[in-house]
C-alpha cells in the first residue's frame, strides 16, 4: 500500500469487519439450528422407548433414514444448482432484451411451471417420459425456476438509475458494468430468489416417491399406506428440519454474500 | 479500433490542462416526438473557460451537455474536442477522458471511496500504486483526509462529503474536459456555497474546460467564465460573460430569467476596490470593516447589516485603506466596472 495514513485507517476498517461479523453471528443467528437440534433429539428419543414393529423396524434405523436423506438432499442441491445455472443467465439475458413479447413469453412458461401443482407436472412427466430420479430432478427445475429468475430481473432492474448512468459516464462498457456493478448489486436479492427455490425443493421433492425417485417421501407415503405413524412422523419431522437447516443456510449466506456497503 | 481513431484520443487524453470543445448544428431528435429536444446548438469552448449552461427545466441543456460525452447520441450534427470529432470514436474509451459528475452523484455504493475513486484509473490499467497514490492526491484536494476516508463506504458520508468524493471521481484520470449536470444541486445552501467556493479555487489550479449544467442563475453568476442562457430546444437567448449578461440581458426571456435584484447580482462580481473609496476617517467607529477583497455585495451586505452610514476598507494586513459607503456603490454601478472573475474571486 501507498496511502501514507494506511496504518491509521486500518483499525478503523477492522473494527467495522468485527462489527459486521458480530452482526451477522449473533446469538439469534444459531436460534434455527438450536430448535432443529431439540426436535431432533426428542423424536429419538421418542423413538426409543418405543416398541417397534418389524415393519417399523425395518424402515426406523439409521441405514435407511441416512439413505433416504441423502436421495432427498441430493435431489433438491441438484436440482437449486441446475436452477441457478440456468435461471441467473436467462434472467440476465432477459433484462438486457428490450422485447416484451420475449420477457413475457418466458416469465409466462416459468409461471405456468410454478402454477401447476407439482404432483401433476411430476406425474405427466413420469407418464410421457420415464419414471425415476431424472424425471424428479427436471420437475423440480421447473417448479422451482420462477424465484430465481423473477428475483434476477428484479436485481438487476432495481440498481439505481443513477448508479447506472455514472458507470458508463466513466467509461465502462456493458459487460463492465453488468459485472463490476449490477450483478454485484443484485446479489442479495437473487440469493433471495434461490433461498425460495432451494426450500420449494425440499418439500416438494417429498412427491419424488410417487415416481420411484426416492426421498423422503417413501418414509411419509409408507407411514400412510401401511399406517404405521413413528414411520409418517419421522419422515415429516426430517423434511421439516431439513426444510429450515436449509433455509437458515441460505439465510446466513446472503448475509455474508451481501455486498459491502450496502 | 483503428489505429486512427486510438491516436486521437491519445491526443485529448494527453490534455490534462483544458481542451477545445466545438459543437456544430448539433440536434437531437427523439422518436415520436414533434419537436426537436436540442436544435442546432452550436458553440465553440476556449480550453480553460469555465461555461454555463442555465435554463428553465426540460430546456434541453443536460441533452445537450450529454450528447458531449455520447450517453445521448445526436441526430445529427457534429462535435470536436480539440479538432477530434467525438462521433468516431468508441464512446467507452472517449468517456474515460471526459469526467463526469451528475446530481444525485451515483458512488457505487459496494466500492469504497478509495475504489469509487479508482474506476477510471482501473478502466485505463493503470498500476495499483499509481492509483493508490492518485486516490490519495485527489482526496487531500477534495478536502477530505484519506487515513479516515479511503476506506469507508458512500453511505458513511454526507451528501457534501458524497458530492466532493464524485467531483474528485470525475478528476480521476485528470481529464482536459469535466461536464458538470447541477452538481451541488441536492445540497444543503451552506454547504453548496462551502462546495462552489472550493470548486472555484480547484479550478483556478487545474484549469480544466468544464460545461456546467444549473437553473441556478446565481449560481451561474459566480462560478461562469461565460454563461449560455438557454431556452426551449436549447437555443441559445445569449452567450456572455456574466456582467455583460447582468448589465444588458439581450432580449425580455433572459431578463426574465435573471430575475429580480440585476443590481444586487452585478455587485457579486465587482470588487470593493472598483468603488472610488472615501477618506478613512468618514468610516463609522465599530467592528465592522470591509476587505479590499471583498465584492461590492459583501460591502452592502455589512452596511445593511449593521446599519452605520460608511464603513472601513482594510487590507490583508488589517491596515484602513478607506470608507465605502451605500452612495459609493450606487456611483459604482452607474459607470463601466472592471470585472471580478470568480478566479479572482477566490
Amino acid at each position: 500500500m501507498v496511502f501514507p495514513t494506511a496504518t491509521s485507517a486500518t483499525p478503523v476498517v477492522r473494527s467495522r469487519t468485527a462489527r459486521r461479523s458480530d452482526e451477522i453471528w449473533s446469538i439469534k443467528r444459531f436460534m434455527t439450528p438450536a430448535v432443529v437440534l431439540l426436535v431432533l433429539v426428542a423424536l429419538f428419543v421418542g423413538l426409543s422407548n418405543m416398541t417397534l414393529d418389524s415393519i417399523e423396524s425395518r424402515t426406523l434405523n439409521a441405514d435407511y433414514i441416512i439413505a433416504r436423506v441423502r436421495e432427498h438432499l441430493g435431489l433438491t442441491v441438484v436440482a437449486s444448482a441446475l436452477v441457478a445455472v440456468l435461471a441467473i443467465p436467462t434472467g440476465i439475458l432477459l433484462s438486457r432484451t428490450r422485447s416484451r413479447t420475449l420477457k413475457a413469453i418466458v416469465l409466462g412458461i416459468a409461471n405456468v411451471g410454478q402454477a401447476t401443482p407439482a404432483v401433476g407436472v411430476i406425474i405427466l412427466l413420469a407418464i410421457l417420459w420415464q419414471t425415476g430420479y431424472f424425471t424428479a430432478l427436471v420437475g423440480l427445475v421447473v417448479y422451482s425456476f420462477l424465484p430465481v429468475l423473477r428475483n434476477t430481473m428484479i436485481g438487476l432492474q432495481q440498481v439505481d438509475e443513477n448508479v447506472r448512468e455514472s458507470a458508463f459516464g466513466m467509461g465502462m462498457t456493458q459487460n463492465q458494468v453488468l459485472f463490476r456493478i449490477e450483478l454485484p448489486l443484485a446479489v442479495p436479492v437473487i440469493l433471495a430468489g434461490l433461498r425460495t427455490s432451494l426450500v420449494f425443493c425440499v418439500g416438494v421433492a417429498t412427491i419424488a416417491t410417487f415416481i420411484n425417485a426416492g426421498g423422503l417421501g417413501d418414509m411419509i407415503v409408507n407411514g400412510l399406506k401401511l399406517q404405521r405413524y413413528p414411520v409418517l412422523v419421522t419422515g415429516a419431522v426430517l423434511v421439516a428440519c431439513i426444510a429450515l437447516l436449509i433455509d437458515w443456510v441460505a439465510a446466513t449466506a446472503e448475509d455474508v454474500m451481501r455486498p459491502r456497503g450496502t | 479500433m483503428p489505429k486512427q481513431l486510438n491516436t486521437a484520443l491519445l491526443q485529448i487524453a494527453g490534455k490534462t490542462s483544458g481542451a477545445l470543445i466545438e459543437l456544430n448544428n448539433v440536434t437531437k431528435q427523439y422518436p415520436n416526438q414533434p419537436v426537436a429536444a436540442v436544435q442546432n446548438f452550436s458553440m465553440t469552448v476556449q480550453p480553460g473557460e469555465l461555461i454555463m449552461f442555465v435554463g428553465p427545466s426540460g430546456c434541453g441543456k443536460t441533452t445537450t451537455m450529454k450528447m458531449i460525452n455520447r450517453i445521448i447520441e445526436p441526430t445529427s450534427g457534429s462535435i470536436s474536442i480539440d479538432g477530434r470529432d467525438v462521433l468516431s470514436l468508441d464512446p467507452s474509451e472517449l468517456r474515460r477522458h471526459i469526467g463526469y459528475v451528475i446530481q444525485q452523484i451515483g458512488l457505487f455504493p459496494h466500492m469504497t471511496i478509495a475504489e469509487n475513486i479508482g474506476v477510471v484509473p482501473k478502466l485505463l490499467n493503470w498500476s495499483k500504486d499509481k492509483t493508490a497514490d492518485r486516490v490519495h492526491e485527489l482526496l487531500t484536494t477534495v478536502g477530505l483526509e484519506p487515513g479516515d476516508f479511503a476506506h469507508r463506504y458512500p453511505k458513511q458520508l454526507s451528501g457534501g462529503q458524497q458530492q466532493r468524493v464524485g467531483v474528485a471521481r470525475a478528476l480521476a484520470a485528470d481529464p482536459p474536459v469535466m461536464l458538470m449536470d447541477e452538481p451541488f444541486g441536492a445540497t444543503d445552501p451552506i454547504t453548496r456555497e462551502k462546495l462552489q467556493a472550493e470548486f472555484l479555487r480547484l479550478q483556478a489550479s487545474i484549469g480544466k474546460t468544464i460545461i456546467f449544467v444549473t437553473h441556478d442563475f446565481d449560481e451561474a453568476v459566480r462560478l461562469g467564465d461565460r454563461i449560455a442562457v438557454l431556452s426551449n430546444r436549447s437555443q441559445i437567448e445569449q452567450f456572455d460573460t456574466p456582467a455583460n449578461i447582468l448589465a444588458n440581458p439581450a432580449n425580455d426571456y433572459v431578463s426574465s430569467f435573471i430575475g429580480l435584484g440585476t443590481a444586487i447580482k452585478r455587485l457579486v462580481l465587482i470588487p470593493v476596490t472598483a468603488a472610488r473609496l472615501g477618506p478613512a476617517s468618514a468610516a463609522s467607529k465599530g467592528g465592522t470593516t470591509v476587505r479590499t477583497t471583498d465584492s461590492l455585495r459583501d460591502a452592502l451586505d455589512s452596511l445593511v447589516l449593521t446599519g452605520l452610514p460608511a464603513l472601513a476598507v482594510v487590507d490583508e494586513l488589517n491596515k484602513a485603506v478607506g470608507s465605502i459607503s451605500v452612495d459609493q456603490i450606487s456611483a459604482v454601478l452607474g459607470a463601466e466596472v472592471p470585472i471580478l472573475t470568480p478566479t479572482a474571486e477566490a
